[in-house]
């Protein structure tokens, strides 16, 4: 590991104010600058600022801060009840120590688990431009199969990320030269040929809360995660849905996947095919089909256009089937 | 380890461990040589900055990555603040281990897969091998061996006696500490929620069965 300088911030002013890089909960940062992928010249400690808090805003929506710990969102009454797909989202990804640690805005800026991006010793395009993908020819079971380039298919590990996107996020920014907003649908980048340019966040950028809007009356919302093993693992294939029935009919349909993804992926063609119809198998289909209709898939993750495909249908099936309670 | 739970009165240097760091350190010494390591000024800014000692850091002594200045250290653990001085980049799990001499704490994967590494911080538990020690600074940090001792176990310890929740004993420190901290958490009744749970503490001699059972007991006391 290379040296660093460490400082703890004591205030958002303070931090943006100082060059180097944020740390918060450090299970990424910490964990890639072991591996020497991260090599900060300086910490700052955004950990103890207070952006812990998560409240109702004046819309009804709710504001998650950026260092209010992945648990503590998950399990807080407002975000269990009124958001289940971002809870479900949460308490699905990692373990309970990791979800203790864990940052909002920390997994909002995860890096990729493409074994090659963590291993300095191969090339990758996206730690190290110009170098080269190792993935592309070697193994890449966990990477994305939608939103690639030929430069790089690293996937978005984040689970806690697709449920935001599916819910129309803002990303709350503070910066040198003040506040700023971006939707989520716009803050992370395709690869494209600089895949080391991952979202639209500039340097000495802070984001200092997410934002969700209020979810109307009657929404049904839920997670799915497809994985090798049932717990403590990343998602091969997930979907956010977030459903509002109106009169029989999805009035309103918003899709996110994970695990399929250069980033956590909006399906809106699918939501495009959905809105306004009734629910049945053969729509679920066709909006299945047209979510991997793109793809590029390659030897050792093909798997993922049939698994993402049934994915985001069993997770339509889920989200616009009145469960035995509501029945009741 | 039985040697490494001395009775009290016994002396450390007895221990298994405390022979093997001897052996160790002349292990180092006679390859290291002379190793100077001086403390680091701390700025008017708050920035503690590690810069390279001027005397040389001995050449041949490939492994050691960079050059490095240890820096003012003070932590909470288990009930008593504790003063030294650490490599900025450690983490808290080296810390506990290698400058406090708190082993009970495992080393395992170090990359926050594996979670023989947990402890608690603020009484949340953590993994300490993603930690990074300055910034535990100012936190209530407990380890196992703030939990009990061999003459007056924690409950989930005896649970994990009583039920043989482990073979080897590695993960047993992370596995005990997972779970003493579960019993705060939303956590639902079945065996099924206390495996999901417990995910993060993996047991390479599979005694999963007995883990749950052990935790269950307590639980349900």
């Amino acid at each position: 590991m290379t040296l660093f300088t460490y400082a703890k911030a004591e205030s958002v002013k303070d931090a943006v104010g100082r060059e180097g890089r944020f740390l918060a909960g450090g299970t990424g940062l910490y964990d890639l600058m072991k591996l020497d992928v991260e090599r900060p010249e300086a910490l700052v400690d955004v950990s103890g600022l207070p952006l812990e808090g998560i409240e109702r805003t004046s819309d009804g929506g709710l504001k998650i801060g950026a260092v209010a710990r992945n648990a503590a969102v998950a399990h807080h009454p407002e975000v269990f009840k009124g958001y289940p797909v971002l809870s479900q989202a949460i308490l699905q990804g990692a373990s309970g120590q990791i979800r203790n640690m864990a940052s909002t805005a920390g997994n909002l800026l995860q890096r990729t688990r493409c074994v090659y991006f963590r291993d300095v010793d191969m090339p990758c395009n996206k730690r190290e431009p110009g170098s080269g993908c190792s993935a592309i020819e070697g193994y890449h079971k966990n990477l994305a199969i939608l939103g690639v380039s030929e430069k790089c298919i690293a996937s978005n590990p984040s689970d806690q990320n697709v449920a935001l996107m599916a819910l129309g996020a803002t990303v709350h920014i503070q910066g040198p030269k003040g506040q700023r907003t971006i939707p989520i649908g716009e803050f992370y980048r395709l690869p494209g040929d600089t895949p080391h340019i991952e979202t639209a966040l500039g340097k000495g950028e802070l984001v200092t809360h997410v934002s969700l809007p209020p979810l109307p009356q009657g929404t049904k919302s839920l997670y799915l995660k497809l994985r090798d093993r049932a717990s403590y693992e990343f998602a091969l294939a997930s979907t956010a849905a977030i459903v509002t029935m109106k009169d029989g009919r999805m009035d309103d349909v918003r899709l996110a996947m994970g695990g399929v993804g250069s980033i956590p992926w909006r399906a809106k063609e699918a939501e495009a095919i959905l809105k306004g119809q009734a629910p049945s198998p053969d729509l679920f289909q066709k909006a299945g089909e047209a979510t991997f209709r793109g793809a590029t898939p390659h030897e050792g993750n093909a798997f993922k256009v049939e698994l993402g495909r049934r994915c985001l249908i069993q997770a339509l099936t889920l989200a616009t089937t009145p469960s035995a309670q509501e029945k009741a | 380890m039985p040697q490494d739970l001395p009775d009290e009165g016994q002396t450390p240097s007895t221990t298994r461990r405390a022979l093997l760091t001897h052996l160790g350190a002349a292990g180092l010494a006679a390859s290291l040589g002379p190793f100077a390591l001086a403390e680091a000024p701390t700025d008017k800014s708050g920035t503690v900055a590690p810069t390279a000692p001027s005397g040389s850091l001995v050449e041949e002594a490939t492994h050691v990555s960079a050059p490095t200045t240890l820096v003012p250290f003070a932590l909470k653990v288990n009930g008593k603040t504790v003063r030294t001085t650490i490599d900025p980049r450690a983490s808290l799990l080296d810390t506990l281990r290698e400058s406090l001499h708190l082993t009970g704490t495992k080393k395992g994967c170090d990359h926050g897969q594996c979670g023989a590494c947990t402890v608690h911080v603020d009484g949340k538990r953590v993994l300490s091998c993603l930690s990074l020690a300055l910034a535990s600074q100012g936190h209530e940090i407990t380890t196992i061996e703030g939990l009990g001792t061999p003459q007056k176990m924690h409950p989930m310890q005896a649970a994990f006696v009583e039920h043989d929740g482990y073979q080897c004993g590695y993960c047993t420190s992370g596995q005990i500490m997972s779970a003493v901290a579960l019993m705060k958490e939303p956590v639902g009744a079945e065996d099924t929620d206390v495996k999901e749970a417990m995910s993060g503490n993996i047991c390479r001699c599979g005694a999963y069965a007995n883990i749950v059972d052990a935790i269950q007991e307590v639980r349900k006391a």
